[in-house]
């Protein structure tokens, strides 16, 4: 038999997807009775509710409408801090922000209902502009600080100081089911939910509260997510409570589907951030301080915020050695959406900070770039020590970097690149690199812990389950690997189940790329401990010592003797030997104090290098990457194929966020990009046409499963090197004015760069 | 009154939905085929697709539409395929198999949409990866970054095409009436412009790829609708001696290769006008009966001096596009009117028609600004222009003042001046979410440049997308 893992293997459900035959919430057969949900939304961004009449909605046949009000426990489900109230509570905070909820007997009543509800308004004063909201101080929680050192010295004795800033923009998951979940009331006011979750034991949670209920009487149950990508970690929790409200007053069971609209005004999204720096340097480039103010617009309400800015914060520093350090994270509050988590969760935000700093301070003193980086890269100690703690042991990213110049030939690229420029006034191209250093586990120390469940069947088929969902990652594929792995039996005698708190609970969500980390290891421990049992029968059998008996080829073998693994399953059985063990998983070595933000809250980094091309007209802004070569550290990849698909995934939405994908406001507060018609998310055409990714394969140096590393999140941060391409093709042009250009680069951010840069400011 | 379709090989006649259901809905909770997605029921995401096929000479032509735009009354007469549909028995059909097999899913909820857009494409042979994208552009995949995708597609089209069995294409009705809702389906203008004489409250429908969204997202049915699709006048391409000929109800991907061949650069406009499930719906008319500012063709309309023909009780009358678009969404269509047909005079010898498109993504958006220049040059100067804009004001326009501003003047190697002054006299744009005013008025004086370096320099590149 082959190895099945660390070989390509095809998505558990590929098959599935591709007839269709795939069963997404929504699709699932509707048990009797159910109601479909709809929500009210606020129309204001602030404003206080002076009266709710729902007595319209309710007079319609089989309309059950609730508000705040007819919350029977607590309406509170921050997953963080407290007082976030799952249907406005006195007060609306923005324009979008759920009020009121109904249900009935088909969507469209639903939404008629909805249109019924009257609600009186009283005005507030709104925040609705970033640098406003900072200047009045307004805050979801207190500010943080990661650093050291003296800052202030360090910046006024450096050769050289610059102090800049720049911007970046939200971004909408825009995965592509929206929100859902579909709520089943049970005996003595038990709650089964089906959620389009990544945290199904906050989803629980948040279910309990509202209800009033135990976490025992509420099971939240998800098979599989149609994409995800931080969007339903607390999100999702919001809309499962609304969907238990109705079917707890309903009595019947209820679906709420957002539509597309409903859900991106709704709904959390990429924090957008202001970002001010002052940076000291010498002549070479090397950083001798640096303070840097990270300011992240968190919405109405904290949500993750206090966890996306210190992951911001301790990610700022990317690959850099940084002596004396001051990076502040703001957690400006204002009356939008609440910001929530998005694939890299802050250190996206981080690292673009760090490379305008770094790219700056190239220009400033006309070196390359990547001498600049390599100048101030993390080295041996001291300069291996992170501003919160943590020494970088694990550090290759000198030899990322040198693999991506090797397969990639940069100085014959750029050459390229220069001999196209000089004949091409109008459509100019740029190149840029982006190395990166990812550090995985969650910050907040405590969730890095998992569970799972495998089942041997006397017929030597294997039931698993575990905590984490599957969003379409390949999570499920990767443990399953791992545990045929361990019985050394064909993959597709695993099976692998539906996420549920009844069976795995207090789960940690699905995120901070940490899935196949930990629960790939809760199973592997629960498949070795009954691989441990059965070895011990069949080496009774067998007469020798279990530690002799080997799993291979569908077999379980010692010396010449032999048992087919379905044989050993029904041998154990007999001898009533227990085939089913339960694993848990807590990763070793970490801890971090979040009052003085010190400690080692990564139990290791993964590192990356990207380097891309892209051609600029500058008559009209437009922008198209034509190249991209990647390198990207897997550890022993569990799984290159899905590992290949996460990181060409995470690259293309990341050049989204810094290319197309911009959220616009009305001057009212109303978002005004609510679907895709006015939303771009890249197509097929984005992607650069030379598009080459080079998986590395080293073992993690930490004792990982099977020495693989996390994978979801960090290539998504080597697409900053499309806006670093775009700045490089800017910068080329003749002029002397600075590069000025925020993130997303539209082509009307781009059209105005190139005008700054020919120092015609403000024409375009 | 029933319609009548073959949905995935059978046969169905359907009286007791309502006409105006979305297909989607309909496939969704009436067939109880769920592989069709919703992923925004606005037509950008293609989570919807399905193939749906008609009778062309002796096979079927299939094309990719967007089941959550379409009206249920659309498929009277169709064959329809979803994902389900596919395969024979337990298997999976090769665009399946070769999806699965290519990494080509991660979440898989875009996939049964990709899957019916690949089968549509494979069905037309052997195209090259310009033609892939174009396939795919109104397929939006949110997990895999398209290249698994994409490599799938190159493999289906390089391999042999399948051979389908024929399958007869229902006879047509003409009507669908349930639930109190009636859609008409004349045949001939006679009929068509009769009926709109007679029921001046019932809503014309074309493809509905703009009528669509109010019963996708506003959930509003249409009580009476009349629809110009079956009208055999109305879907005729002609070319006159002078002029194409292009019936109001002939969609983009029937007027493709006629259009193309006469204008090429109103050719790769179209093929940029929403996705290829758009534009086998969306019609000529239909753009024109919209009239919105950022309509595509309409300033290719304006810069050609085409006409559009306008029948009605009274017969017919021919009028110019530029007189028919009379404001915002706003035409000179009196309510007992049809659209007839449009006339695209031919470009004279030494005219050139250049048009640009600008959006945010390349392909599957809206304009932000849409320049149409059609340009005659000789002895370095510039003989004639009419140019039009998109995106610039409520309604598309001639932009007169530039046109007087460079017509006659030189036109050499020093760019023309006073571009900036003649746009300002002739456009006011609005500040909104694709753009602010100020790049609006920037990118359309470059577009003026661009066209004096695309008529003066040859040599020089000019869009990102040519490289
Ligand atoms: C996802 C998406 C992308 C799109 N992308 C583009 C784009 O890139 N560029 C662009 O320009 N448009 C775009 N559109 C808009 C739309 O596709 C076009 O306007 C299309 O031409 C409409 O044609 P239709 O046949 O579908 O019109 P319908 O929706 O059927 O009708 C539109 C209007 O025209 C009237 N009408 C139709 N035919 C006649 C007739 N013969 N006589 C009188 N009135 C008539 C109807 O009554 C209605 O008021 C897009 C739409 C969608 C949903
Ligand atoms: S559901 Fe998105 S295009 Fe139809
Ligand atoms: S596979 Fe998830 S959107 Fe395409």
């Amino acid at each position: 038999m082959s190895r099945v893992v660390h070989v390509p293997a095809r998505h558990e459900s590929a098959s599935a997807h591709v007839s269709g035959r795939a069963l997404y919430l929504d699709d699932m057969p509707e048990p009797p009775g159910l109601l479909h949900g709809a929500l009210v939304l606020s129309p204001h961004p602030h404003a206080r509710i002076v009266s709710m009449d729902l007595s319209a909605a309710r007079a319609l046949p089989g309309v059950v409408a609730v508000a705040a009000g007819d919350v029977p426990g607590v309406n509170d489900i921050a997953p963080i801090r407290s007082g976030e109230p799952a249907l406005a509570q006195g007060v609306v905070e923005y324009v979008g922000h759920p009020v009121a909820a109904v249900a009935a007997p088909t969507l469209d009543e639903a939404r008629a209902a909805a249109a019924l509800v009257k609600i009186e308004y009283e005005k507030l004063p709104a925040l609705l502009d970033l640098d406003e909201a900072i200047a009045a101080g307004a805050r979801v929680a207190p500010d943080q600080m990661v650093g050291r050192g003296d800052v202030d010295g360090a910046l006024a004795d450096a050769p050289h100081r610059i102090a800049g800033e720049v911007r970046c923009g939200g971004q909408d998951h825009f995965y592509l089911e929206g929100q859902i979940a579909i709520a089943v009331p049970g005996e003595d006011r038990d709650m089964q939910v089906y959620s389009s979750t990544q945290h199904p034991t906050e989803a629980q949670h948040g279910v309990a509260h509202v209800l009033g209920l135990p976490f025992a009487a509420v099971t939240v149950e998800v098979r599989r997510m149609g994409g995800a990508f931080g969007g339903k970690e607390s999100q999702a929790t919001i809309i499962a409570a609304i969907a238990a409200l109705l079917a707890h007053h309903a009595r019947k069971p209820v679906k709420l589907r957002l539509p597309r609209d409903v859900d991106m005004e709704a709904t959390g999204k990429r924090h957008p951030f202001r970002i001010r720096w002052d940076a000291g340097f010498d002549g070479e480039g090397r950083l001798a301080g640096l303070d840097l103010e990270l300011a992240a617009d968190c919405g109405n309400v904290a949500d993750l915020s206090p966890a996306v800015v210190s992951r911001a914060l301790c990610h700022a520093d990317n690959c850099y050695f940084i002596p004396a350090a001051r990076y502040r994270g703001l957690l400006v509050k204002t009356n939008t959406v609440s910001n929530t988590a998005f694939r890299g969760f802050g250190a996206p935000q981080g690292m673009l900070a760090i490379e305008a700093v770094m790219e700056t301070v190239a220009r400033h003193l006309g070196r390359p770039i990547e001498e600049v980086r390599a100048a101030n890269f993390y080295g041996d100690a001291p300069r291996n020590l992170t501003p919160y703690g943590q020494e970088v042991e694990d550090n290759i990213i000198a030899e990322v970097v040198a693999h991506l110049d090797g397969a990639a030939d940069l100085a014959a690229w750029r050459r390229d690149i220069a001999t196209f420029n000089a004949t091409s006034p109008i459509i100019r191209k740029g190149l840029a690199t982006m190395p990166i250093k990812f550090g995985v586990s969650f910050n907040l120390t405590t969730l890095n812990q998992a569970g799972a469940l495998v089942h041997v069947y006397t017929d030597g088929s294997v039931h698993l389950n575990h905590g984490g969902t599957e969003m379409g990652q390949g999570l499920f594929v990767k443990v399953a690997q791992v545990v045929a792995d361990a019985f050394g039996i064909p993959l597709d005698h695993v099976r692998v189940s539906a996420t549920s708190t009844a069976k795995v609970p207090n789960t940690s969500p699905t995120a901070a790329s940490s899935g196949s980390d930990l629960n790939g290891m809760a199973a592997l421990i629960a498949a070795r401990e009954i691989r441990g049992r059965m070895a011990g029968v069949a080496g009774a059998r067998f007469g020798v010592p279990a530690e002799e008996v080997v799993f291979a080829d569908g077999r379980v073998s010692a010396g010449n003797q032999s048992l087919s693994f379905s044989e050993a399953a029904r041998l154990a059985w007999q001898e009533r030997v227990q085939l089913s063990a339960a694993g848990f998983y807590r990763t070793p070595k970490i801890h971090f104090d979040l009052a003085t933000a010190q400690g080692r809250p990564f139990y290791y980094y993964t590192y990356g290098a990207a380097a891309t091309e892209v051609a600029v007209d500058t008559l009209t802004g437009d922008v198209r990457v034509l190249r991209a070569e990647i390198v990207q550290d897997c550890g022993r990849s569990l799984n290159p194929a899905i590992d290949l698909g996460q990181v060409e995934g995470a690259f293309v939405q990341g050049l989204g966020w810094l290319t197309c994908e911009e959220l616009k406001w009305d001057a009212a507060g109303r978002l005004a990009t609510r679907g895709p018609s006015t939303y771009k998310i890249p197509g097929s055409r984005d992607v650069p046409p030379d598009f080459r990714v080079h998986l590395l394969d080293r073992p993690n140096r930490e004792e990982t499963v099977l020495r693989s590393k996390a994978v979801g999140e960090p290539p998504l941060m080597l697409a900053i090197s499309v806006w670093l391409a775009i700045r490089d093709a800017i910068a080329g042009l003749a002029g002397e004015g600075p590069i000025r250009l925020d993130a997303p680069a539209t082509p009307e951010r781009v059209l105005e760069a190139v005008a700054v840069r020919r120092g015609h400011a403000g024409a375009g | 009154m029933a319609i009548a379709f073959v949905l995935n090989g059978e046969s169905v006649r359907e009286a007791a939905a309502a006409p105006s259901m979305t297909v989607l809905d309909y496939l969704r909770t009436r067939a109880h085929l769920t592989g069709t997605k919703e992923g925004c029921a606005e037509g950008d995401c293609g989570a919807c697709t399905i193939a749906i096929g008609r009778a062309q000479g002796e096979g079927v032509r299939w094309q990719a539409a967007n089941a959550c735009l379409m009206l249920l009354s659309q498929l009277d007469g169709a064959l329809v395929k979803t994902v389900e549909g596919l395969a024979t028995g337990d298997g999976l059909h090769p665009v399946q198999q070769v999806l699965a097999e290519s990494d080509g899913t991660q979440c898989g909820f875009c996939t049964p949409g990709i899957v019916m857009s690949l089968y549509v494409l494979q069905q037309d042979g052997a195209p090259d990866d310009a033609a892939i994208h174009e396939a795919l552009a109104g397929n939006l995949c949110r997990c895999t970054g398209y290249r698994p995708i994409v490599d799938a597609a190159r493999a289906l089209c390089a391999a042999p095409r399948p051979s389908e069995p024929a399958v007869a294409t229902p006879r047509p009705s003409t009507a669908h009436g349930a639930l109190g809702e009636l859609h008409l389906f004349p045949d001939n203008l006679a009929d068509l412009v009769a009926l709109r004489a007679t029921h001046p409250e019932a809503v014309l429908i074309a493809g509905a790829t703009d009528l669509g969204l109010i019963a996708s997202k506003q959930r509003r049915g249409f009580p009476l609708a009349i629809s110009t699709r079956r009208v055999v006048e109305l879907k005729r391409i002609a070319h006159a001696p002078d002029a194409l000929v292009l019936g109001a109800a002939v969609t983009y991907a029937d007027a493709l290769p006629a259009v193309e061949a006469a204008f090429p650069a109103f050719g790769a406009l179209i093929r940029r006008i929403g996705s290829r499930q758009i534009r086998a719906l969306g019609t000529f008319g239909g753009n024109l009966g919209t009239a919105s500012p950022v309509g595509d063709t309409l300033p290719v309309l304006l810069a050609l001096d085409a006409q559009v023909e306008l029948a009605g009780p009274a017969g017919s009358r021919w009028m110019k596009v530029d007189d028919f678009l009379t404001g915002y969404r706003a035409t000179a269509l009196a309510p007992d009117q049809v659209i007839a047909a449009l006339r695209l005079p031919y470009l004279t010898e030494g005219e050139q028609l250049y048009v640009w498109k600008l959006s945010k993504r390349h392909d599957q958006d809206i304009s932000t600004v849409l320049a149409a220049f059609r340009v005659r040059i000789a002895d370095g100067a510039l003989v004639s222009l009419q140019a039009a804009f998109g995106g610039m004001a409520e309604r598309a326009k001639r932009a007169r003042t530039l046109e007087a501003a460079l017509i006659g003047g030189p036109w050499g190697e020093a760019a023309p001046e006073g571009i900036e002054a003649a746009l300002a006299s002739d456009f006011a744009p609005l500040s909104d979410h694709r753009a602010s005013a100020a790049y609006r008025r920037a990118a359309a004086a470059n577009l003026v440049r661009r066209l004096h370096l695309a008529t003066t320099r040859p040599d020089v590149v000019l869009e990102v997308h040519a490289l």
